[in-house]
Formats: structure tokens, C-alpha cells, sequence
């Protein structure tokens, strides 16, 4: 069984991500964008017959928010990955006629107490026992992710001796990126490799500029079949081929081998349902919640041999005018992360670039890419 | 002792994890293993995470091991721990191979912490009834 050739992407629409979309509820957003993408796909609301959100957002207070009625909804609950997970999903739902367009739909209105919807911040609210309350916060942990991934990142430069450098030209070459897109956070705002460097450390290896500030925003994609796609007014973005998502752990110290993601697990499926190989790969968007986690990525992906990552950045021009482009639209640490809508911007600008609407950001090979989440 | 204001553990499940702590403030190192396929575990649960069984035991161990990786912490997510920065968040694998989060303590941050260095568990009792596993360079 394979999704090639079965479904495509049909319309899109992005907010711009901000620090805060004052008075406004992450529903309220998600509506927003649910609304560009119906009308860019050329549809109307009524032909939705599928909705797909995110992790911590219930899908059928959603579907009620929204007055779509679908046949199929669901929630991803894979972190960072629910953006990509999201699009896999809809492409084996549409593929298997359980729905024919569906909507994925991310979003996130900070703070989070402005929301009225978050699963996740009951759950860990201060007060509730938890396997972190016991083995991880009497030692003190880094604020957000910073602390699993300046383990990495220490793990990753002691086995494979990447620089600090190395690091600092992944951030600098998403800020450069970012800085050509309107809808990022840091908009005209680029940083040099030094400027990282300089950034103080919030947790020894990890400077502040190598990671995500969370922010605001909303996005949408419309899923629907290769056919149906091709009666639509945009050129059909294919979905080629999924896997995912993949997991090993949900806490870093859980995991055998915290240099190694679980993509090395779902890049090969993927690829070879695409029946493509890793060498034609043209562009990229890879989840980058930090420099070392898409380093990583795009290693355990084949796109670059293990324990090279380091010397790829040096000697390559990775913005979009480069000679092998990543995260063209600046990516989480250059755009923002407006929550797990953080990861779903990797699709979306995937989608723009691929039907030629990047502008000024529009890579000169925009056929076939890899997304991950 | 009385003055300690950093969280202490809060167990999801008091009656299975007992036995750690009070080991803990015995300043002995106690381990899940499964009595079926012998593996050791970590964190705690139910049942054995290898073969699903609920028969396991608690293990003494020496609590000898080595840094897995570090990080240097500027910025807690706690301002209680703001007193301690620079301090090692560390990931320690024991010698019967299970991984925990602890703390490197006893050495200079970050100059004396090297990744693979050979460590050994000390034994915190920062409050009555709570003693914290740390982990210093092995003597």
C-alpha cells in the first residue's frame, strides 16, 4: 500500500506568526486560517468532510467551533511531529475514501492562559504528581526543551566533534532566511554566525539564539485526492510518500542513543514509497526547535552522512539561495514557534514553495522536497 | 534542612516508589529488576517495561557508573535553583545500564565535567524525610 500518486495538497494559508495575537483565542485563529485555506484550495466549507488538529486541542471542539460536520476527525498527539503526522494521516484518510478534503489545522495563542483549551496545561499543572514532579524536577531542569536538547547537542560534539560554529551557521543561515519572510517573527531581522555565538547561554551548549521563541499564529492545509486535486484551481502539491509518526522515548533519558532521532526509522519507508532516494532531494523543512535537532534530522534522513553535519553547514550555503536550501521561510528558530502550529510551518512553506508562490524566497529547484516533523 | 525550597519529588505513586526513597535516606541506591527476564529498569513502573510482567524487585546497586551528557544550567526552570547556577544537569548511566537524571556535584562546572568520566552516587538529604541521588567524579 503506498499514498503515491493518491494525494495532494490543495490550498494553504498562514498567518503571520507574533509574539501574542492579543484578545484573540487559539480557536479563534485556527478559524482564521481554516477559512484562507478553504477559499485558496477553492472550496467551500461545506465540502470539508475531514479535520485533523493537534495535540492538546480536542478535533471535535474544534469541528464544533468551526460548524463542519466531517466524517473523520482526529487529534495527533506526537509533539513536534503532529504537524507532519498530520499531513501522513490525511494522506492515507483521503487515499482509503474515508474522507475526500480534509483539514489540517494548527494553531497557538500565547500566553496560554488567553486559551480556554489546553489539555496539556491541565495535565501538568503545578500540583499533579508526575514522573517528572519525581525523577526530573528536584535536579532542577532547564526552562521549555533547552535542557534535553543541550544533552544532545553536549552527547553530539563530544562522539562526532562538531563546533559550536558548526551550530551557530544553522541559526545564522534560518535568520537570514527569516529575514525575507513577512510572516516571520524576525522579519528583517538577520544575525550573523557571531551574533549567535555571542548569545548568552540559557543552558551550556545551547546559546539562546540557536532556539525557538515561542510565539503566536495559525495555519492550514487542505488534504484532499491526487484526482480531486487536479480539478482545483492550484497546481497539485503530491504527497509522494509518508511514514510516522516514529517513536523511541518521550523523555531524552529514556532513549538508547540520544545522538541517533527516529527519523532513521521513517525516512527510508518514506522514500521509498516516493520511490526516490535521498540524493534527489531538492529542498528541505525539517523540524528545528533547536540547531542541533535538525542537524540531526537531516543526518538520520540520509541527506548527509552521519557525524558530518558539522562540516555540511560550513561549507554549505543552506538559505534559499543556496545551493541546497533548508527552512526557507527561516524555519522555527528564524520564523517563531507558535506552538505545535511550529512544526506544520515546515509543510506549509514545503506546499508554497512547491507551488511556486515563495516570492523573493522561491528556491530555484522547488520540485521535490523533504518535510519532517 | 528546614530551609530547603526546591521541589522536592512528588511521586505519582507513593506505595511504589517507597522503597527508593527509604533506601535513599539509608544512602543505599536501590534499583527496579525484573524477576522474569532480569533486566533492570528505570524510571519505576508496574510492571517490567521489557516483557510486561509485574514481578520485579528492588536491587541494590553500587551506584557506580559514568556521564552520559551534561548540561550546564544558566537558567532554571525553577527560580529556587537560581542560588546554584552554574550547576550540571546530567544523565548518568549506571553500570547495570539503566540511565538516570541527577546532578553532578563535588566538582568544578563546567571545567571538571567530562562526558564517559567515571562517576559515583553521594547521597543529599536536603530535607527529614527526602535524600536526592547526585552523582560526583568517582574517587
Amino acid at each position: 500500500m503506498s499514498i503515491r500518486g493518491e494525494a495532494a495538497i490543495a490550498g494553504f494559508f498562514e498567518l503571520p506568526t507574533q509574539k501574542e495575537y492579543p484578545g484573540r483565542s487559539v480557536l479563534g485563529l485556527m478559524a482564521e486560517a481554516a477559512r484562507g485555506a478553504i477559499l485558496d484550495a477553492g472550496l467551500r466549507k461545506d465540502d470539508i468532510d475531514g479535520l485533523i488538529t493537534t495535540e492538546g486541542i480536542n478535533s471535535i471542539t474544534v469541528c464544533e467551533y468551526l460548524q463542519i460536520k466531517p466524517n473523520y476527525t482526529t487529534s495527533m498527539t506526537a509533539h513536534g511531529a503532529s504537524g507532519c503526522s498530520a499531513i501522513a494521516t490525511a494522506g492515507a484518510v483521503v487515499s482509503a475514501g474515508m474522507a475526500n478534503y480534509v483539514l489540517c489545522v494548527f494553531g497557538e495563542s500565547r500566553p496560554r492562559g488567553s486559551s480556554r483549551l489546553r489539555g496539556e496545561s491541565q495535565a501538568r499543572r503545578p500540583g499533579a504528581p508526575s514522573r517528572a514532579s519525581e525523577w526530573e524536577s528536584p535536579f532542577g531542569p532547564v526552562i521549555a526543551a533547552n535542557g534535553g536538547y543541550g544533552l544532545i547537542k553536549e552527547r553530539y560534539m563530544y562522539e562526532y566533534g562538531a563546533t559550536d560554529e558548526q551550530f551557530a551557521k544553522c541559526a545564522s543561515d534560518e535568520r537570514f532566511n527569516a529575514a525575507a519572510n513577512e510572516n516571520a517573527v524576525w522579519f528583517e531581522k538577520p544575525v550573523t554566525t557571531e551574533d549567535v555565538l555571542n548569545s548568552r547561554y540559557t543552558n551550556d551548549p545551547i546559546h539562546l539564539l540557536e532556539s525557538v521563541m515561542p510565539c503566536s499564529g495559525a495555519a492550514a492545509v487542505i488534504v484532499t485526492t491526487a484526482e480531486r486535486a487536479r480539478a482545483l484551481p492550484n497546481p497539485p502539491v503530491y504527497l509522494l510518500g509518508a511514514s510516522g509518526p516514529a517513536v523511541r522515548h518521550d523523555v531524552i533519558w529514556q532513549d538508547d542513543d540520544i545522538t541517533t532521532t527516529p527519523v532513521v526509522m521513517t525516512a527510508p519507508k518514506a522514500l521509498q514509497m516516493a520511490q526516490y532516494n535521498a540524493s534527489d532531494i531538492e529542498f528541505a523543512e525539517f523540524y528545528d526547535c533547536y540547531t542541533v535537532l535538525v542537524m540531526l534530522t537531516l543526518e538520520d534522513a540520509g541527506l548527509v552522512p552521519k557525524g558530518e553535519i558539522g562540516n555540511f553547514y560550513e561549507s554549505t550555503d543552506t538559505t534559499y539561495k543556496g545551493e541546497f536550501p533548508i527552512n526557507t521561510d527561516g524555519g522555527q528558530i528564524g520564523a517563531g514557534q507558535p506552538g505545535l502550529a511550529g512544526g506544520f510551518r515546515h509543510v506549509v512553506e514545503a506546499t508554497r514553495q512547491i507551488m511556486g508562490r515563495a516570492g523573493e524566497r522561491q528556491v530555484e529547484k522547488s520540485d521535490l522536497c523533504m518535510v519532517n516533523g | 534542612m528546614a530551609d530547603y525550597d526546591k521541589p522536592l519529588p512528588r511521586p505519582e505513586q507513593e506505595e511504589l516508589t517507597r522503597p527508593f526513597w527509604e533506601a535513599a535516606k539509608r544512602h543505599e541506591l536501590t534499583i527496579p529488576r525484573c524477576k522474569f527476564c532480569n533486566q533492570f529498569f528505570w524510571y519505576p513502573r508496574e510492571v517490567c517495561p521489557v516483557c510486561l510482567r509485574p514481578d520485579w524487585d528492588w536491587e541494590q546497586v553500587t551506584g557506580r557508573g559514568r556521564l552520559h551528557t551534561f548540561t550546564v544550567v544558566r537558567q532554571p526552570m525553577n527560580p529556587a535553583f537560581n542560588e546554584d547556577v552554574p550547576y550540571a544537569y546530567a544523565i548518568v548511566q549506571l553500570d547495570e545500564g539503566i540511565r538516570m537524571i541527577t546532578n553532578i556535584v563535588d566538582c568544578e562546572i563546567p571545567d571538571g565535567l567530562a562526558i564517559d568520566m567515571r562517576v559515583e552516587a553521594v547521597f543529599d538529604d536536603v530535607a527529614d524525610d527526602w535524600t536526592l541521588v547526585k552523582f560526583r567524579p568517582a574517587s
